[in-house]
């Protein structure tokens, strides 16, 4: 097992606490190259802004493997200046329910200038109001009177990574871990395989990074490795929860199938037993539902053998969420034993 | 006048929801203690700092209560569901600006301040209809990260759930976080209090930080039962113009502090606010009020025979929300507003109080 400690803990509240929004991911981009460079044979920036990793085998035409963790944030851009009083009009960047940014505060800019996303006081609203959403064109992020920002200007949410008992909750776990868990693979590289990693770019808008990384790479086989969500709450009722998807605390989620990419039935298997040889806490994901940059690396070039491993968290796309140290410290380790046995029979037709 | 930010921001990060006020009421006391000659708490908890004036020729001597309520809204747990913690509301809040919302639980089992966050449950998890645009505060959980058996442990029904937006600092010299409501007033009154120790008044003066407000007034009522004043002032938040808010409630953060009018209103009172406010060149709007002002001065009004009362307003924006937002020189001009009004009353000010 891998050592695991302050250090990764660290890493991980530097990579979260860090501004990364699809399309302007120079935040991560240069931690993930400051972590790597001393530790791999070659490092590239591609034309989308992926950054892209090739550790080299001992071994004679070894096994050439990738694995993906996005580097990109949901988020939001500021799209105009309402006046000299600090409203800024703004859109959301991937995926986010309105619902979670009213009473939020944010971080504009280069700068990571606060603002804040109010709403009217509750004391001018009518009850029937009270029922509906505050919708997109009604919502403002408020700099304070004569803010400053720029059209095009990313914002994020301001709250900031935290160790809480068995838990950390922050931000942007969905996809940080996945960095954070590439960037110490590749510190303990297994020298059996060619190692290829890419720190891919907007994959909360469409999976365009990994598109064209697994195009690069040619690889044998590829993992995806993403943050998935855990729906493990109560229902109101008092009726059995059969739809969590994950669960928090359960070991890394393997998944089987999501809405576009049925995972490779070998490599789902193998997984699984690698899991189960190493006593290694893990947890099927439900299928259906849901996508990682395995879709797309699977359709690249003449097709590529794949399968997602996944972190999961709770609260998706929104300012907190909720992840286990423990799936995570499982998650790295499950990844790196299936590393060090992988062979070519693996994948053999 | 001296920096009031980190008094403010000090007092805007301990607890004190309505009825709970005791760890913000001893910050409030150490902070007044060398400000006042007396000063005592309430049956129900308020702080009653009394800074005597210097008439001798009446008695007992003519007095002005200043009342800035130091309670906060907040969340209290209602029941536990394997570690998820159900809530519901102290004081009025709106169920929309809670998921995502950064929360400390109170603990009461162990003492902790556990970190939390409000979950908003997915669709499935949710009676059917209920899915749909605002998700009421009954179905909303907080999640502290903790095991079901390790919050078992600590928390209990009853216990207090309360924001947890770190306070900032933003452009425009404006300070923005939880419960600014009303503890910005409390900074204004304590700059007032600062203002007095160089400045002469023949009146006394009870500086009151009152419990309770946000969930029936219940401190203002009894204080001013027990300290008789001749006159009282509530100073609390007004509405600031901003997202979603306009008209003539609302007034501009930064460009000046709220006179109330209305029924809540002596209009001597406001008057006399007026000539001390135009003399020291504080700018002024009128805060229109056709019913209730909604604060402190509608208990202490009623309060025994009957309190001429006053209003004054900080415009805030985004009232009851954790990322509350006003502008300090707002709160500055309150407290030396206030100071220069107190400083203006004369002997027999209370006879010249009088209707027309």
């Amino acid at each position: 097992m891998l050592s695991f400690g302050n250090s990764q803990i660290k890493l991980l509240e530097k990579l979260c606490n860090a501004m990364s929004v699809s399309g302007d991911e120079g935040e991560v981009r240069r931690i993930v190259l400051e972590e790597v460079k001393p530790y791999a044979d070659e490092v590239k920036v591609d034309a989308l802004g992926s950054v892209l990793v090739r550790k080299k085998s001992s071994g004679k035409k070894p096994l050439r493997v990738l694995l993906d963790a996005h580097m990109d944030e949901v988020g939001f851009m500021i799209v105009h200046a309402d006046d000299e009083e600090g409203f800024f009009q703004f859109e959301t960047v991937g995926g986010l329910d309105v619902r979670h940014l009213v009473g939020k505060q944010v971080l504009v800019g280069r700068d990571h200038i606060v603002g804040v996303i109010g709403a009217k006081p509750i004391h001018l609203t009518t009850a029937e109001e009270l029922h509906h959403t505050l919708e997109m064109e009604a919502l403002r992020i408020d700099l304070g009177p004569q803010g400053k920002a720029n059209v095009g200007d990313r914002a994020t949410f301001a709250t900031k990574f935290r160790r809480v008992g068995p838990s950390f909750m922050s931000k942007s776990i969905d996809d940080r871990i996945g960095v954070a868990i590439l960037i110490e693979l590749l510190k303990n590289a297994p020298k059996n395989i060619e190692l290829c990693l890419s720190f891919s770019v907007q994959e909360e808008i469409g999976l365009r990074g990994a598109k064209v990384a697994g195009h690069y790479f040619k690889p044998d086989l590829a993992i995806a490795v993403d943050s998935t969500p855990a729906r493990d709450l109560p229902d109101f009722d008092g009726h059995e929860n059969h739809t969590y998807n994950t669960k928090l605390g359960l070991g890394p989620a393997i998944y089987m199938a999501n809405s576009s990419t049925i995972d490779d039935p070998r490599l789902v298997k193998f997984m699984e037993e690698t899991a189960v040889k190493n006593k290694i806490p893990y947890q099927f994901r439900q299928p259906g539902g849901g996508g990682t940059n395995a879709g797309v690396i699977q359709q690249s070039r003449a097709g590529v053998p794949v399968v997602s491993v996944s972190v999961p968290h709770r609260y998706t796309h929104s300012p907190i969420s909720v992840s286990r140290v423990a799936d995570w410290k499982n998650t790295l380790n499950l990844l790196h034993l299936a590393l060090k046995n992988m062979t070519h029979d693996l994948i053999i037709r | 006048m001296s920096d009031v930010l980190p008094f403010l921001k000090s007092i805007i990060s301990v607890a004190g929801l309505s009825g709970h006020e005791t760890p913000v009421a001893n910050l409030i006391e150490q902070k007044w203690t060398p400000l006042v000659d007396e000063l005592t708490r309430s049956k129900l908890g308020s702080i009653h700092g009394l800074k005597k004036g210097s008439a001798t020729d009446k008695s007992p001597r003519p007095s002005v209560l200043i009342a800035t309520h130091m309670d906060a809204i907040g969340l209290m747990v209602s029941r536990i569901v394997d570690g998820f913690i159900y809530v519901t509301n102290i004081g009025s809040v709106d169920a929309r600006v809670l998921p995502g919302t950064p929360v400390i639980v109170h603990a009461s089992g162990n003492g902790e301040e556990l970190y939390g966050v409000i979950a908003m449950p997915p669709a499935n998890l949710l009676p059917d209809g209920q899915s749909e645009g605002t998700i009421a505060l009954k179905y909303l959980m907080v999640d502290t990260g903790l095991t079901p058996n390790e919050v078992s442990k600590r928390v209990r029904i009853g216990d207090r759930v309360a924001f947890n937006t770190e306070p900032v600092e933003m452009s425009g010299g404006c300070v923005s976080g939880h419960t600014l409501d009303n503890r910005a007033s409390v900074a204004a009154l304590t700059l007032c209090l600062e203002e007095l120790q160089a400045k002469p008044h023949v009146w006394d003066v009870w500086a009151l930080a009152s419990v309770q407000e946000e969930v029936s007034f219940g401190g203002a009522f009894t204080s001013t039962f027990q300290l008789k004043p001749t006159i009282a002032v509530a100073v609390d938040m007004t509405f600031g113009k901003g997202t979603g808010s306009s008209g003539y409630q609302t007034f501009p953060i930064g460009k000046g502090i709220t006179l109330g009018i209305g029924p809540s209103i002596h209009p001597f009172l406001y008057k006399r606010f007026k000539e001390v406010a135009e003399r020291i060149e504080i700018p002024v709007a009128n805060d229109l009020m056709p019913e209730y002002s909604s604060t402190d001065a509608d208990a202490m009004q009623l309060t025994a025979e009957g309190v001429p009362t006053m209003v004054l307003g900080i415009p805030q924006r985004y009232m009851h929300t954790p990322v509350e937002l006003v502008a300090v020189k707002d709160i500055q001009r309150a407290g030396r507003l206030l100071a220069e009004f107190i400083v203006s009353l004369e002997t027999d000010f209370i006879e010249k109080v009088v209707w027309e």
